[in-house]
């Protein structure tokens, strides 16, 4: 048999049927829905009077358009939000699927509750009508985004229309300095192949600095898969994702377990495999990175300085003016003298624990100097889990608001958004033109690097505050 | 969903590359649950001030262009989220053609699913057909998706590639999930067989 990539493992178990000219038919594991993409699929099939074929694979969950607010339960102001979330309510419950209310303590952004309930698991293809289900890829599970006509496919067929992507690697050796995280990677290897890099094909991130993760720092790393252009990112699953699985609800448990554990763990790269295209970064070289326009691709480590549009090509060269103007920076601008008026923390980037925990260290026992700074847990769980640790004392002291869980100011569907001119330091992953309010900037950092941001009042080295 | 056969028409520039999906139809207009009404907010942030009024110099807001079907864009078009509000906004615009250089993979396929053609050619074509888009209503370019070419108002002519399946699909205004159920007895064989290999999914 000639050696595999995990990627072809993945596809080669998932063909329900495939045609001559080589569209295939590719069954799905697990469909998570949310509100916003979601209500014209269901819509279609009552139209056409389908139902949902697989109910039990189906998990939907509110997220972007919930208030974060503590006083949330008295509802949804906006009308047309509140109307959204109503339709997710109706569709989960008229059409059978699994469902998590804003009620529930377990709601969150639909990418934190799947690994978090155990939905995600190693093997499995997961798709959601949402760009960031790349995120799943962390456990060995091929994972991608889709309209929502593909949506409705889903529900109808549990299948997917596709045909198979080219086989990337993208592999970080060695180890990562300190002050470093698996945001930075991220963002170091879209800096490094570009947003378009990544279009047509699966990227598999591999080496040290990867195998080194924990869960969460690997689902920050596939979660901006997307913002490299991959249609999905993978990780091999080895005993850190396995640990991470055990005993999650919906995690098989008992004889199963053991039947899973063991296809699981045929999931990795065959040794003699082929990829397509190969990007390899130094672990050690990789520095605590921000953005400083309005791509992902426009990032630079925090020592840098604002580039000159003259020093690019091509079509970037108007791309970058347009984003100095919209960023309100100059050419030569240190980045570490750029102000920062708000610090969000969150998101399905940077909404994990981890992520709190590392907010926490830096932020204790200090004092914020921006002018709002908030915390926006990725799921009730995550809430709870760092009140009880502690470190929501913690955010509280230094002067953040301390939200509930949902999407927020990731992209400012809710009231949670940045007011004109309104810079802000995100934990996110978009930092595209108004996607946190209209006319708002985004700089993209880890969330020690939004920590740091918050104490200083400017985008900060994170590493001289340890 | 209409088909798509040929098609003569305007032709708007838009030379900036990472056209995202936030600029093709921001968030707020996301909160609707149905399909259509979006083509007047299609770039609303770059096509009006936020009093409403029109920002002139935005492309479609020119006499010229104010009926372009297709779109000559920079690289990497469509690149963000999986919203198929993007495709949706653009059709009720009327556009029924993009060409680029190359887009991002979710809105390629979602195109397809609104009766849009993507059309991915090198930069030398698309420089040459960004020209072309330059000159005005008076020059109307023509896109045949039977024979796969791409005719400017001069007669130049560019092939490009499109995926069979999605190409018949296209021309004939088939619907996916109609042929996916055709398929329905492959699926159930799969399902019962997967169930067994893997019991725990
Ligand atoms: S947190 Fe942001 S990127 Fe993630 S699902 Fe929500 S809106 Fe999308």
């Amino acid at each position: 048999m000639s050696p595999k990539t995990l990627y072809d493992k993945i596809w080669d178990a998932h063909v329900a049927h495939e045609s001559d000219d080589g569209t295939c038919l590719l069954y799905i594991d697990r469909h998570l829905v949310h509100e916003v993409t979601s209500p014209q699929a269901f819509e279609g099939l009552r139209m056409t009077g389908r139902k949902v074929r697989a109910p039990e694979k189906t998990i939907a969950v509110p997220d972007h358009n919930v208030p974060t607010t503590l006083d949330r339960a008295k509802g949804i102001e906006n009308e047309e939000s509140r109307i959204q979330v109503e339709a997710l309510d109706k569709n989960a419950k008229e059409f059978g699927v699994h469902y998590y209310p804003v009620s529930d303590v377990r709601q969150g952004i639909v990418h934190i509750v799947g690994p978090e309930q155990g939905w995600t698991l190693p093997g499995m293809t997961v798709v959601c009508g949402d760009s960031h289900t790349a995120t799943h890829g962390a456990f060995g599970a091929l994972a991608h985004g889709i309209g929502t006509s593909e949506v409705e496919h889903v529900l109808a067929t549990q299948t997917l229309i596709q045909k198979k992507s080219k086989n990337m690697k993208v592999e970080i050796t060695g180890k990562l300095k300190p002050g470093v995280t698996a945001k930075d990677i991220t963002l170091a290897v879209i800096g490094e192949t570009g947003t378009a890099g990544g279009t047509g094909y699966v990227i598999e991130y591999c080496g040290e600095a990867i195998r080194d993760l924990s869960m969460e720092g690997r689902m920050t790393v596939c979660n901006m898969a997307i913002e490299g252009g991959a249609r999905a990112g993978l990780i091999a699953p080895d005993e850190t994702t396995f640990q991470y699985v055990k005993g999650r609800p919906h995690a098989p448990k008992g004889a199963q377990w053991e039947a899973a554990l063991n296809w699981w763990k045929t999931l990795y790269t065959d040794e003699d495999a082929v990829f397509d295209k190969v990007v390899t970064l130094k672990g050690e070289d990789i520095q605590p990175v921000v953005t400083w326009g309005t791509s992902p691709e426009d990032v630079l480590p925090i020592t840098g300085v604002v580039p000159d549009p003259a020093s690019f090509t091509g079509g970037k060269v108007e791309a970058a003016k347009r984003s100095l103007e919209y960023m309100g920076l100059t050419p030569g601008q240190k980045l570490t003298d750029i102000e920062i008026d708000t610090v969000f923390i969150g998101s399905c980037t940077n909404g994990r624990i981890e992520d709190l925990r590392a907010a926490a260290a830096v932020l204790k026992g200090k004092k914020i100097a921006v002018k709002r700074a908030m915390i926006v847990p990725g799921s009730g769980l995550v809430r709870a889990q760092a009140e009880e640790e502690g470190l929501a004392d913690i955010f509280k002291e230094a002067g953040f608001e301390w939200r509930l869980a949902g999407c927020s100011m990731c992209l400012a569907m809710n009231p949670d958004q940045l007011s004109e001119g309104e810079r802000c330091a995100a934990t996110s992953n978009r930092n595209f033109e108004g996607r946190q309010g209209y006319k708002g900037r985004t700089h993209l950092v880890s969330p020690a690097m939004a920590a740091a941001a918050a104490i200083t009042g400017k985008l900060t080295d994170v590493r001289e505050m340890m | 969903m209409d088909k798509f056969d040929k098609l003569s028409g305007i032709a708007a520039p838009m030379p900036l590359v990472n056209i995202d999906t936030d600029m093709i139809i921001p968030k707020v207009f996301l909160k609707s649950i149905a399909r259509t009404g979006f083509g007047k907010n299609l770039f609303d942030e770059m096509r009006y001030n936020r009093d409403g009024s029109e920002i002139p110099d935005f492309v479609l807001n020119q006499p010229a262009y104010r009926a372009a079907q297709i779109l000559v864009a920079g690289d990497n078009f469509g690149c963000g989220s999986s919203r198929e509000h993007a495709p949706w906004a653009i059709a009720d615009f009327g556009i029924k053609c993009v060409i680029s250089t190359s887009f991002a993979d979710i809105f390629y396929n979602n195109c397809f699913k609104n009766g849009i053609l993507p059309i991915v050619l090198p930069q030398e074509a698309v420089d040459v057909l960004m020209k072309d888009a330059e000159k005005g209503a008076n020059a109307r370019m023509e896109i045949d998706l039977e024979a796969q070419t791409v005719t400017t108002s001069e007669g130049e002519s560019f092939s490009f590639e499109v995926d069979s399946f999605k190409k018949h699909c296209l021309m004939n205004g088939l619907d996916d999930i109609d042929l996916t159920l055709e398929k329905g007895a492959a699926i159930d064989r799969f399902e019962a067989q997967a169930t067994q290999a893997r019991p725990w999914v």
